[in-house]
C-alpha cells in the first residue's frame, strides 16, 4: 500500500489496518524470535572459536611460565612479579577443585536420575517407633548440580582469561620490559576498569536472583515435580516433554480441560492488557487535557486529588475497592438504600461483569499515572499548531485526533509498550481485587478473571504443580517476547514513515 | 448539548465559553468525588464505633479512636510488628537498591565497554520472563537454606535483581552533556572522581526519585512477600500488606473490618505525606523516563 492511501483512511480503518498488520506480523515476530536465538548461539560459537585460537597461540608461542599456567593458574603472573593477580587465580583454582571434589561431584553424578532412594522407614528396635531416614533429595541434587555447572563454566572462563592474561603479560615484558604493579591494577578499577567496579555487585545479584532461578525453572519444566513427587519424602525425575504434552491437552491427568484453561486465560490476558493499557492512556490523556485547559482554575487541586491513588499504597486501594464492590459492600448498600437498584449488583461474582469491573477499577488506579506523564508532554506541543487548526475551523475534538493524539503516540510509544508488557503480568490488580473469582468448573484451578500469572500462582502454591507451572512460564516468556518484538518493529516502522514534524 | 447546535449560532462567544468551563468544572468535580470517595469511606470506617464488621449503613452512628488503639493492643494481630517489619525492610531496600540502581545506570549510560550493549539486551530479555518464574525457584532455594519465612530472605528477594530497574535512571544520566566528563578527564580526574564529584551532585532529582520509589514499593508488595512467608510460623514476620489482607479473610473480617480500615489509614498517612512532599521529583522521574526511546 502506498503511504498516501494510508493517510486517506478514516481513523477506524487505520486502526483495523494496524490490527491486521499486527496479526500479519506474528509469523515474522516468531521467526525473529527464533532467528534471534539462533544468531546468539552462532555468536557464542564464534567467540568460543576465537578463544580457542588464542589459547592455541598461547600454547605455541608462550614461554615456559605461560605454559606452566595452563596447569597451575596464576603461575606466570607469580613468576613475573604480579603477586596479587597470581594469588587470586591460584586461590580460585584451589577453591574450585576442592568444591568439586568434596561437594559438587557427589550431586553431579546423580543428575541423570535425580536420586534413587528418597526415604526409608526404619523401625527403632528399642522403642518400636517408626522413624524415617532421608537419602536423596531430588531438589537438592538438581540445585547443587546446576550450581556446579555454573561453577565449571565460570572456571573454564577464568582459566581462559588466565592463559590469555599470561600471554599478554609475556608480550608486554618482551616489548616494554615492565608490567603494571598490584597498585596500578587496583587504581585501574577506579578509572579504565571502573565499569567492573560498578557492575560487579549488581550483576552478581541479577545472576543469583534472576538468571540462576530462571535456568533452574527451565530444568524443572522437564521433570514431574508435583504434589505427588515432593522431596524430601518423594523423588521426582526427568520426564522429557511430557509437561508440554499435558498442557496441550493431548494426554495426562487433566485431559483437554487444561488446554482450554490455558487458551481462555491467554486470550483474556491479552484482552485485559489491551484494554487496561489503552483505556488508561486515552482517558488519562483526556483528563490531563481538561485540567490543562486555560478555562480551568485550581489546576493543582485537581491534580492533587487524582494523585491520591498513587500516594496511597496500591494494595490498600485495591483491597478497599474489592470490599466496597462486594455483594454486601458499601456501593451496593448505598444503591439499595437510594432505591436505584432492587437487588445487589454481582460486581465480582458474575464472570463478564467481573471482567469489566477489574478494567474499570484499573482505570481508577491508572488514570493519575497517565495524567502525570501526559501533562508535561502536552505543554511541549507547539501552541501555533492548535492556533492554525482553529483558524482552519477545526473544533477541539478534531484538534485532539489530528494533533494531540498523533503527537502523544509518537512520543510515548516506549511507555505504551512497557505498560502493555507490564499489564500482561499484572499480578496485584487481579489478585487483590478478585483473586481470580468467580471460580468456574470449566477451568482447571482457575477463575473467570484469572490472568496467566495469577493462575501460575495458584498452580504453584495451592496445587504444587511445579513442572506444569514452569512450562507455562516458558510459554509466557515466548509470548511476551514475540509480542514485544512485533510491536517494537511496527512502532519503529511507523516512526520512520511519518516522522512527526 | 444536543439542542445547542442551533442556539449556539446566536449566542455570543462569551456565553459559549462559559458553558464549556461550567461543563469542565462539573466533570472535574464528578471525577474528584469518584476518586476521593473510597478514601473518605476508609477514614470514616476507621473511626466507626460499635460493631466492627461490615455494616449496612454508610454514616457511622458513633465515632471513636478505638480501632486505632486496637491495632496495637489486640493480641490476635501483631500490627506493630508488621509495621516495624515493613519499615525495616523498606529502609534496607532503599539503601541497597539506590546504590545498585545508580551505579548500574551510571555504568551503562556514561562508560563505554565491550559488554555494555550485551548487558542491556540481557536485561531486556530477562524482563520478559514472568517475575513469578524466578520467584518459585528462589522460594525453593530459600527453603533449602532455611531463609523462607524470614525477613532477611524477603530483603534479598527485593534487592536481588534491582539492577534491572536501571532504565529511568539511565535516561536521566543520558541527558547530562558528555562534555562535562571530558573536561574533567582533561583536568586529570579518574572516572570514579567524575562520578562522585561531578555527576552525582547533578543527579539529585533522579536519586530522590529512586529513593522514593524504592521506599514505597515494599509497602504495597504482596506477591513476593506472600511466597516468602509461606513457610513462616504465625504472623509475626508478615509485612503490612500481608497482615492487612489477613484481616479481610473470612475468619477475621466480621470482627476486624474497622480495624483493617484503621490500619490502612495508619499505613497510608506517612507514605502519602512523603509522596506529596517529594512529588515534584516523582513527576520528573516518570515523565523523563517514559518518553525516551
Amino acid at each position: 500500500m502506498v503511504d498516501l492511501d494510508y493517510l486517506k483512511k478514516s481513523p477506524w480503518e487505520k486502526f483495523v489496518f494496524g490490527l491486521k498488520g499486527f496479526f500479519k506480523g506474528i509469523p515474522a515476530g516468531l521467526k525473529g524470535f527464533f532467528v534471534g536465538i539462533w544468531l546468539k548461539i552462532c555468536g557464542l560459537g564464534k567467540s568460543i572459536a576465537n578463544a580457542g585460537k588464542e589459547v592455541y597461540d598461547a600454547a605455541k608461542n608462550g614461554d615456559w611460565k605461560t605454559r606452566m599456567s595452563f596447569a597451575v593458574m596464576g603461575f606466570g603472573q607469580l613468576a613475573r612479579g604480579q603477586i596479587l593477580r597470581g594469588l587470586l587465580y591460584l586461590i580460585f583454582e584451589i577453591v574450585f577443585i576442592l568444591y568439586l571434589a568434596l561437594f559438587g561431584w557427589k550431586y553431579l553424578v546423580k543428575l541423570g536420575s535425580l536420586g534413587e532412594v528418597a526415604m526409608v522407614e526404619v523401625e527403632n528396635e528399642i522403642t518400636g517407633v517408626v522413624e524415617y531416614q532421608y537419602f536423596d533429595n531430588s531438589l537438592l541434587i538438581l540445585l547443587y548440580s546446576i550450581i556446579s555447572i555454573f561453577f565449571i563454566i565460570a572456571f573454564v572462563y577464568v582459566w581462559y582469561y588466565n592463559v590469555k592474561g599470561n600471554k599478554a603479560s609475556q608480550d608486554i615484558v618482551e616489548t616494554f620490559g615492565k608490567l603494571p604493579t598490584a597498585k596500578d591494577d587496583i587504581k585501574a578499577y577506579a578509572d579504565s576498569q571502573y565499569h567492573k567496579t560498578l557492575l560487579a555487585m549488581p550483576m552478581l545479584g541479577v545472576l543469583v536472583f534472576t538468571i540462576f532461578p530462571i535456568i533452574f525453572m527451565i530444568f524443572i519444566a522437564f521433570t514431574n515435580y508435583d504434589s505427588l513427587h515432593t522431596p524430601p519424602s518423594q523423588l521426582f525425575t526427568w520426564v522429557g516433554g511430557e509437561n508440554f504434552v499435558t498442557l496441550f491437552g493431548l494426554s495426562g491427568k487433566y485431559g483437554s480441560k487444561f488446554f482450554v484453561t490455558f487458551g481462555d486465560l491467554l486470550l483474556w490476558t491479552i484482552i485485559w492488557a489491551f484494554f487496561a493499557t489503552f483505556s488508561n492512556y486515552i482517558l488519562g490523556m483526556i483528563v490531563a487535557i481538561m485540567i490543562n485547559s486555560k478555562k480551568v482554575k485550581l489546576k493543582k487541586l485537581w491534580r492533587t486529588i487524582l494523585v491520591m491513588t498513587i500516594a496511597v499504597p496500591q494494595f490498600i486501594s485495591l483491597l478497599l475497592m474489592s470490599q466496597m464492590l462486594s455483594e454486601n459492600g458499601v456501593i451496593n448498600n448505598l444503591l439499595l438504600e437510594w432505591g436505584w437498584i432492587s437487588q445487589a449488583i454481582p460486581f465480582f461474582t458474575d464472570g463478564t461483569l467481573a471482567k469489566v469491573m477489574v478494567i474499570v477499577v484499573n482505570i481508577w488506579i491508572g488514570i493519575p499515572f497517565t495524567m502525570l506523564i501526559v501533562t508535561g508532554i502536552l505543554m511541549n506541543i507547539p501552541e501555533d499548531l492548535y492556533e492554525s487548526a482553529r483558524i482552519d475551523g477545526a473544533g477541539p475534538v478534531r484538534a485532539y485526533f489530528k494533533i494531540t493524539l498523533p503527537y502523544m503516540l509518537h512520543v510515548t510509544t516506549p511507555y505504551l509498550i512497557s505498560q502493555f508488557v507490564g499489564n500482561l503480568n499484572n499480578f496485584n490488580v487481579i489478585f487483590l481485587l478478585t483473586a481470580g473469582a468467580p471460580l468456574t468448573s470449566d477451568y482447571q484451578y482457575a477463575g473467570k478473571t484469572d490472568l496467566l500469572i495469577t493462575w501460575l500462582y495458584k498452580l504453584t502454591f495451592t496445587n504444587n504443580e511445579y513442572g506444569l507451572a514452569a512450562v507455562i512460564s516458558i510459554l509466557m516468556f515466548v509470548i511476551t517476547a514475540v509480542i514485544s518484538l512485533i510491536v517494537y518493529r511496527r512502532s519503529n516502522s511507523v516512526k520512520n514513515e511519518e516522522d512527526f514534524m | 448539548m444536543n439542542k445547542s447546535a442551533k442556539q449556539k449560532h446566536y449566542r455570543s462567544k462569551k456565553v459559549a465559553e462559559r458553558t464549556t468551563s461550567v461543563v469542565l468544572y462539573v466533570i472535574l468535580t464528578v471525577i474528584s468525588v469518584i476518586w476521593l470517595f473510597p478514601f473518605f469511606y476508609l477514614v470514616l470506617q476507621s473511626l466507626r464505633g460499635g460493631e466492627s464488621g461490615i455494616v449496612r449503613y454508610f454514616w457511622p452512628k458513633e465515632f471513636t479512636f478505638n480501632n486505632y488503639i486496637r491495632l496495637f493492643t489486640d493480641e490476635q494481630i501483631p500490627f506493630g510488628k508488621w509495621y516495624l517489619n515493613t519499615l525495616l525492610i523498606s529502609i534496607a531496600v532503599t539503601v541497597v537498591q539506590t546504590i545498585v540502581v545508580v551505579a548500574t545506570s551510571y555504568a551503562l549510560s556514561r562508560l563505554r565497554f565491550k559488554l555494555r550493549k550485551g548487558i542491556m539486551q540481557l536485561f531486556l530479555i530477562l524482563g520478559m520472563f514472568p517475575g513469578f518464574m524466578s520467584m518459585t525457584a528462589i522460594y525453593f532455594i530459600l527453603k533449602l537454606i532455611g531463609l523462607s519465612g524470614n525477613l532477611f530472605g524477603l530483603f534479598l528477594v527485593y534487592v536481588g535483581s534491582s539492577a534491572m530497574g536501571y532504565y529511568i535512571c539511565k535516561g536521566f544520566f543520558d541527558t547530562i552533556p558528555l562534555a562535562l566528563d571530558e573536561a574533567a578527564k582533561i583536568d586529570g580526574a579518574t572516572r570514579h572522581q567524575v562520578f562522585i564529584k561531578i555527576i552525582l551532585p547533578l543527579s539529585k532529582p533522579i536519586i530522590i526519585y529512586t529513593i522514593l520509589t524504592a521506599f514505597m514499593a515494599p509497602w504495597g508488595e504482596y506477591m513476593f512477600s506472600s511466597l516468602i512467608m509461606l513457610g513462616s510460623n504465625g504472623t509475626d514476620s508478615y509485612n503490612v500488606a500481608m497482615g492487612l489482607r489477613l484481616l479481610l479473610q473470612t475468619e477475621y473480617i466480621s470482627d476486624y473490618f474497622t480495624v483493617f480500615c484503621a490500619g490502612a489509614v495508619f499505613v497510608s498517612i506517612p507514605i502519602t505525606i512523603l509522596f506529596f512532599v517529594l512529588q515534584r521529583y516523582y513527576v520528573e522521574g516518570i515523565t523523563g523516563g517514559s518518553v525516551k526511546g
